[in-house]
């Protein structure tokens, strides 16, 4: 286990440092960094399979764009966190404030607590597990992936929604345009266990009511134009 | 009392209504046929005060004008010199702006990149990600960072030389776009990671950040990402030129590109492109003023983009105080856009050579706002990014040529007292005097 102690190190060399590791001969498997106070842009652009632990809670973007790289925050994140994230996993274990997830393109977002609004804006193939509730216009023109919540969903979910899959154990407290409740088939109950089981959240699938697109808002119609 | 002689009464030439014209009367009619608002692309047509009001002055008795061909005049800029580590040096001081792959073709952007690297300039990704004829043929590539987020991923963010945080154009600033569905084929669908054929909205505001407090957040991240190397470049329309460029240089931008109402768009609606925004010619000054303020005057580079055509455009906006220029309608004409040799297929489509703009609709007879394959063949992306050099060699040339005239040895040094204006307008809106004058409206006596 290496360690970075942003009391004595700064940003430029945390990131650095484990941006590094995509391109060393034998990359350091697992890391830790101490005192991140709230930080923005913490461990943003890995590209290595590392482990990375964050003891405390950090600021905006934490785990931007990651790939491959496994990164968990002992705490709660900042705005954006795991924002565009191509593949790896982000585990936050407090809550997650706006935009998390947002626009990822791949990998796993666990948030063990709650998430803000626009969970998963404009989401493109990214996997997201919310344990607690999340909050207003959350999967906001979300493209593709899973969007996973074991509590309740705030105001629009899924508003102007293309082709995510929206998962939800608790109440919704309303859909955005264009989405709607859609029929849980086997395919999505199977889907629904892998994803519990690698966020490690007890729930089963039948529990869940999944939501979609009903994609009459794809192709522009003049006697939709209310729905706007 | 009646002319007996007069055998027929003479009548009253029919007048148009000047209010209710041919076009606009046409207009209302397919609104009401159709029940939607009409879109297009391309930027503002109405006529608005432009670089055409202004005039150079030229060397005399108090001015020594550098012999044209043989006393050198630089034209070369460097972009991104506040905190890359790696500006982008430039040989011309004229860019190629940001314009998609899905709405242009790929043999359009392959010749962009191709001309633009002949020509010693850079040229710009655009919403739907880099494409690999774009990458592969320009020496220089500026990447566009933009709400939609489409194919954005951390490795085309370091294989660009610049990155260009797009808050808004000129064409709408503070709207979206939309990609028709006839033009989301599968590889354009593929990068965009949307169905195929469905209309493809682009955002009006980025989706993880609010303001300029957050800009600045965001802007740290890229530059952790790309461990500061690629200057960031912001974009704005002109909308509110003076604070819009001192938030930008606030939120930490090596370079404000600052696009003004003749700036073109792939698509959006008429009433928006004509009416909202300010032309080119009233944004620069305010912007150059709020640089100034701060004390960042060629320390952020400012780039002016709409509306550019000729040299003389390149060099009077250079007067007024940009560092470079960009330049996306008067390309798409120099690879081959609007051009007379399709005038029958322009009128097949209800449109004619100059005026075509349907360029949402994919039917391009010159292959460059097109995905139908067979349309897109049509355009040579060897030959089309040939004219390309060429027509920013002559913009370079015809800058040289302006910038000799008033006396210096780089198109850097031109400045506000080497141009005046036509029109009260443009005086005030260049902070020139009126030809003739020593009036600057709103800065000289009243």
């Amino acid at each position: 286990m290496q360690t970075i102690d942003l009391n004595a190190q700064n940003l430029r060399e945390l990131n650095a440092t484990l941006q590094a590791q995509a391109s060393a001969d034998t990359p350091e498997a697992s890391w830790e960094v101490l005192n991140p106070k709230g930080s923005h842009a913490l461990a943003v652009g890995l590209d290595a399979p590392i482990d990375v632990t964050v003891l405390g809670s950090t600021g905006y973007y934490c785990a931007g764009m990651n790939k491959q790289a496994n990164i968990t925050v002992k705490g709660s994140a900042g705005p954006g966190v795991a924002e565009n994230m191509m593949s790896g996993t982000v585990v936050i274990e407090g809550d997650a404030s706006q935009y998390a997830g947002a626009t990822g393109h791949g990998g796993l977002l666990v948030i063990k607590g709650n998430a803000s609004s626009r969970c998963g804006i404009s989401m493109k193939g990214i996997d997201i597990v919310v344990h607690g509730n999340i909050g207003h216009m959350s999967a906001f023109m979300a493209q593709k992936g899973n969007l996973v919540v074991l509590g309740d969903a705030g105001d629009a979910l899924g508003d102007s929604l293309y082709e995510a899959r929206l998962f939800v154990r608790g109440e919704v407290k309303s859909l955005g345009a264009d989405c709607e409740e859609k029929e849980m088939r086997p395919e999505h109950l199977e889907l629904l266990a892998d994803l519990l089981e690698r966020a490690g959240a007890d729930a089963k699938p039948e529990e869940f009511r999944r939501y979609g697109s009903a994609r009459t808002l794809y192709n522009f119609d003049i006697d939709n134009a209310s729905a706007y | 009392m009646k002319d007996e002689k007069m055998t027929k009464i003479p009548q009253t030439m029919p007048r148009q209504s000047w209010t209710f014209s041919n076009d606009t009367n046409s207009e209302i009619r397919r609104a009401a046929a159709t029940g939607i608002y009409d879109i297009r692309g391309g930027g503002a047509k109405r006529k608005v005060p432009h670089f055409d009001d202004l005039l150079f002055l030229g060397a005399s008795m108090s001015r020594y004008p550098l012999e044209g061909y043989r006393e050198k005049c630089g034209t070369g800029v460097v972009l991104g010199t506040r905190f890359a580590k790696k500006p982008i040096e430039l040989d011309i001081p004229i860019t190629i702006a940001g314009m998609s792959f899905g709405s242009l073709s790929g043999p359009a952007k392959e010749a962009l990149g191709r001309g633009a690297s002949m020509a010693g300039t850079s040229t710009t990704t655009g919403d739907g990600g880099m494409t690999e004829e774009e990458r592969g043929h320009s020496t220089k590539l500026v990447y566009q960072y933009l709400p939609s987020r489409y194919g954005m991923n951390p490795d085309d963010l370091r294989r660009a030389d610049a990155i260009e945080i797009v808050v808004g154009q000129g064409a709408k600033p503070g709207g979206g776009g939309m990609l028709l569905g006839q033009k989301i084929t599968e590889r354009v669908a593929g990068m965009r990671d949307l169905p195929e054929g469905i209309d493809q909205r682009s955002a009006c505001r980025h989706p993880d950040w609010t303001g300029p407090d957050d800009l600045e957040i965001k802007i740290l991240e890229l530059r952790e990402i790309t461990g500061w190397e690629k200057p960031i470049y912001i974009k704005v329309g002109g909308a509110r030129p003076y604070f819009d460029t001192t938030l930008a240089v606030k939120a930490g931008a090596d370079v404000v590109v600052l696009d003004g109402m003749q700036g073109g768009t792939a698509a959006t609606q008429d009433v928006f492109i004509e009416h909202v925004g300010q032309p080119t010619l009233a944004c620069i000054r305010p912007a150059v003023q709020a640089l100034q303020d701060l004390g960042m005057h060629r320390k952020v580079q400012l780039v002016v983009s709409g509306g550019i055509r000729t040299g003389a455009d390149v060099a009077k906006a250079l007067a007024l105080g940009a560092d470079a220029v960009s330049i996306g309608t008067a390309a798409l004409v120099a690879l081959g856009d609007n051009d007379p040799q399709w005038e029958e297929e322009y009128q097949a489509l209800g449109s004619t050579t100059g005026a075509y703009d349907d360029w949402h609709e994919g039917q391009d007879p010159a292959g460059i706002t097109t995905q139908d394959p067979d349309l897109m063949a049509r355009l040579d992306p060897i030959a089309a990014g040939r004219r390309l050099r060429n027509y920013l060699s002559v913009l370079t040339l015809e800058c040289q040529t302006l910038a000799r005239a008033c006396g210096h040895n780089h198109v850097h040094n031109l400045e506000p007292e080497d141009l005046c204006a036509l029109t009260v307008e443009a005086a005030a809106m260049a902070g020139v005097p009126l030809a003739g004058t020593s009036w600057i409206p709103g800065k000289s006596g009243y």
